[in-house]
């Protein structure tokens, strides 16, 4: 619950009063405040700097430093302060913080030093509001960041007790580790760049029998170009093998997109080899060497600024998907224009749509070759509006496509974006933790609170042995757990729950009645009006569900058995009291079950039976709450046992 | 291409539009409220100075302009209940404790409202419930109005409850509240038929001192 809403918590209360006339059932008591004190103000000496708040202030937040007892270990007893040698700048934030509600970040302020403060004064840093979440999430990165890089400059330090493989993997990755990676490195760039010529010159004529047409080279010397194609595939086999096996993740390896390259890179020669003298597919293996051209791709382990133009038009596919799409639009348009313009002429060149497709095409890109060209009118005048606005179409997404591969070579945002998403959700989780924290505070609270059940329902005319002992021992043990604003705030919901006849609970509870609800029929669930028959037949077919187990001293005398579920009545109120309380309790009993959960624990060990005899006859139950209540219309039939 | 122009230059204008409605609403919030005196609010309520002072500063602190509009309102109210939606019910307190209708809660009203319930006669606080139930302030509570309460209160306990909420649960509750309420079965509860029952209704009397030492 926030800060300044706890200052409106007496308003909330009184403002209950508005479901007292519409309730049916009787409120629980008001938890008191066993020793009011004054609102006094306390002072916070920090490192000479004093600051004063009231007491109440700082304890609308109980889990942090200032708002719990651990302040106690930094009173002063002479000055009668609470002295923190801390950064007085700093803590100017952290008492704001619970003035206000809300967590400021100055951004003058070094992240890491706040960061310690928050932690020293047990505030999540999750909760900075929205105002300053960002800067402080971008100072955050920018500092993670640079942590990371001067660890991964230490990464390339050699570990000891590397085995061979990962000592092979990390000369693959970083070339400059160590000589003999260096080396490697180099050949092969060096073969690489070989193949590449290779392939480059083996079509260049080069001179020719006096009586033959020019040949190219590559059939001129078929040996050699044969021997040096062997040589540089050989060299890449045997590369790719090498870090098939030092590779840590094989499979992921063979996945990424260098070792694609690679692969296709060699294939050809292989398929080539299997393939010879054989003519019909002869042209199908001219096809394959147009592959070999994919080894120049091999250059981006080498080069950063390759990798980099690969991410950028990764990352521009929205933009570049758009250029495309309203190029196709206006080459459709033009082309279609431009065939119907020139359909009178003659001899024209444009005999198709498609046709004109080229020529729309070579136009907007401001090539002009001349091959195609109006020679009507008409078809000049669309022909200019098509070169002009050619230049704007291609103007335009230009711009953007050279903004991100400025923005990724500066600052790597596709990871960033990634990181930052993880972390949104995960703070989006946190805060939904504390909202939820809250209700389930009251759901927790309430198991504690059962016996506050207990005391009040002795209230009621007709009960009680209660022995006055067990109520003070149980008051004591709620009190060290809740404040007082949480009782406040927790009897507040159970008065509502009282006014409404229906419990909270938690999400998992609720499925699973939900789900029971859906398998099983009753008859009715909702708060049943009254009728003097109906009054076993609404409570009592509530079968509980098989996973109460019996309780452990079911042994008592018939009349001491924990019952799965209570009925209430009372004398002049008939109508309205057998809307039962029935579902209470067997959740109540559901979770006696669970009485391993964090209950009071000092409580766990008295035990208290509370029976209320009743007369004349006493219920027959069992443990697995079969229950019948003889349904006796003028009977009272009160019978509550809780065991805890 | 010229469709793609006129996209374009539409956006630089969408963008003006929204500068100029949050510097209205700069404006609006300027709107500041000072309450009355210390003492004219003594005398008009059961508190006492210091009681008025504690709360005037819880008040101050939550809105800082001195007066709260239904918005904050809705938003303070919701935060005690997590699980359910509490702005239909903060909608009809709002108007409850807005007793001069302006749309805004000042502090005086505030403290008015509080008085009466934290510190009136048991007639004072049935005479304010009725006020809250009767919707339209003609005096009679229809049981149309009456849903409408049922709806916004069963509202607030939110979606997991036990055992599980049904649609005419709210319904049967008004039944039930008419059958208790309604002598003369007229079909409308008038504030002398209402403060009649609930002044014979233990478990009501009892409830009406429960919240007694809030403060």
């Amino acid at each position: 619950m926030a800060a300044g809403v706890a200052a409106w918590l007496p308003f909330a209360r009184a403002a209950a009063i508005g479901w007292m006339p519409v309730a049916n059932l009787p409120m629980p008591i008001a938890p008191t405040e066993k020793n009011k004190r004054q609102d006094e103000l306390i002072i916070l000496n920090v490192s000479g700097r004093r600051f004063q708040t009231w007491r109440n202030t700082l304890d609308r937040y109980p889990d942090t430093l200032l708002g719990s007892s651990e302040k106690e270990f930094f009173y002063n007893e002479e000055t009668k302060e609470y002295f923190f040698d801390r950064d007085p700048d700093v803590f100017r934030s952290v008492l704001n913080f619970y003035r206000t509600g809300k967590l400021h970040y100055p951004r003058y302020e070094c992240i890491s030093s706040y960061d310690e403060e928050l932690a020293f004064f047990g505030i999540v840093p999750e909760i900075i509001g929205d105002c300053c979440y960002e800067e402080y999430k971008d100072r955050k990165r920018e500092n993670v960041e640079r942590l990371m890089d001067d660890q991964e400059d230490n990464k390339d330090a050699k570990l000891p007790n590397m085995t061979f493989r990962e000592t092979m993997w990390r000369a693959f990755e970083n070339p400059h580790t160590s000589t003999m990676a260096l080396v490697f490195y180099y050949v092969t760039g060096f073969f690489i760049a070989v193949s590449v010529i290779t392939n480059v010159v083996e079509t260049v004529p080069c001179g020719s029998a006096p009586n033959q047409k020019e040949v190219p080279c590559g059939e001129r010397y078929t040996v050699a170009f044969f021997c040096m194609d062997t040589a540089c595939v050989m060299i890449f086999t045997v590369e790719y093998l090498m870090r098939l096996y030092a590779a840590p993740n094989r499979y992921r390896f063979m996945r990424s997109v260098m070792s694609i390259i690679d692969v296709v890179a060699i294939l050809p020669y292989y398929i080539g080899l299997v393939m010879t003298d054989n003519e019909d597919v002869s042209g199908a293996f001219v096809t394959l060497r147009v592959f070999r051209v994919f080894r120049i791709f091999k250059f981006s382990r080498h080069s950063q600024g390759l990798r980099i133009l690969g991410y950028t038009l990764k990352s521009c596919a929205s933009e570049l998907g758009f250029l495309l799409f309203s190029l196709t639009m206006a080459i459709i348009i033009f082309a279609t224009v431009m065939f119907y313009a020139e359909k009178g002429s003659s001899s024209s060149k444009f005999t198709s749509i498609p046709a004109s497709f080229w020529y729309t095409i070579v136009t907007m890109t401001t090539l002009g070759y001349g091959d195609m060209v109006p020679k009507t009118i008409a078809g000049k005048i669309f022909g200019s509006i098509c070169s002009l606005s050619g230049v704007l179409v291609i103007a335009l997404p230009v711009p953007v496509i050279v903004s991100n591969f400025s923005r990724i070579y500066h600052q790597n945002q596709r990871a960033d974006k990634r990181r930052a998403q993880k972390m949104q959700k995960a703070r989006l989780a946190r805060i939904r933790l504390s909202k939820t924290g809250s209700s389930n505070a009251f759901l927790h609270s309430k198991r504690n609170g059962l016996f506050n059940e207990a005391l009040e329902l002795t209230q009621l005319p007709y009960k009680m042995n209660l022995s006055n002992q067990g109520n003070t021992e149980e008051e004591k043990c709620l009190s060290k757990s809740t404040s007082l604003i949480e009782s406040q705030h927790h009897h507040l919901l159970h008065c509502l729950e009282k006014t409404t006849n229906h419990e909270f609970v938690d999400e998992q509870y609720y499925q699973q009645s939900y789900l029971e609800a859906g398998l099983q029929n009753y008859p009715s669930q909702s708060p049943s009006l009254s009728s003097q028959d109906g009054v076993t037949g609404t409570c009592c077919t509530r079968r509980s569900k098989k996973r109460h187990t019996p309780l452990p001293n079911a042994s008592a005398p018939a009349h001491m058995q924990p019952l799965t579920h209570t009925h209430t009545h009372q004398q002049g109120l008939q109508e309205l009291s057998t809307i039962h309380i029935q579902p209470l309790s067997t959740s109540r009993s559901s979770l006696n079950m669970r009485i391993d959960e964090p209950a009071p624990l000092n409580c766990q060990s008295s035990q208290i039976t509370t029976a209320i005899i009743s007369i004349p006859t006493p219920p027959v139950t069992t443990p697995e709450g079969d229950a019948h209540l003889p349904a006796g219309p003028t009977h009272q039939n009160v019978v509550k046992v809780s065991a805890l | 291409m010229g469709a793609l122009m006129v996209i374009f230059s539409l956006q630089p204008k969408q963008r003006r539009k929204t500068t100029d409605s949050v510097e209205d609403e700069l404006e609006l919030s300027a709107v500041r409220h000072r309450p009355e005196g210390l003492e004219q609010l003594e005398a008009q309520t059961r508190f006492s100075r210091k009681e008025l002072q504690i709360l005037y500063r819880g008040f101050k602190n939550e809105c800082p302009s001195g007066v709260v509009n239904e918005d904050t309102f809705k938003d303070i109210y919701a935060q005690f209940f997590p699980q359910g939606d509490a702005s239909t019910y903060a909608h009809f307190l709002f108007n409850a404790f807005d007793t001069d209708h302006n749309g805004s809660v000042s502090f005086e009203d505030f403290v008015m409202g509080l008085s009466i319930l934290l510190r009136g006669t048991v007639q004072e606080k049935l005479i304010w419930a009725f006020n809250l139930y009767d919707i339209n302030k003609d005096g009679y509570i229809t049981k149309e109005e009456m849903l409408d309460i049922m709806k916004a209160i069963y509202d607030m306990m939110g979606k997991c409850t036990y055992p599980v909420l049904k649609e005419e649960t709210p319904r049967q509750h008004v039944e039930v509240f008419f059958q208790k309420m309604d002598k003369n079965k007229d079909g409308v509860v008038t504030i002398d038929e209402f403060i009649d029952c609930c002044q014979n209704d233990e478990n009501i009397m009892r409830s009406m001192h429960l919240f007694e030492n809030v403060l």
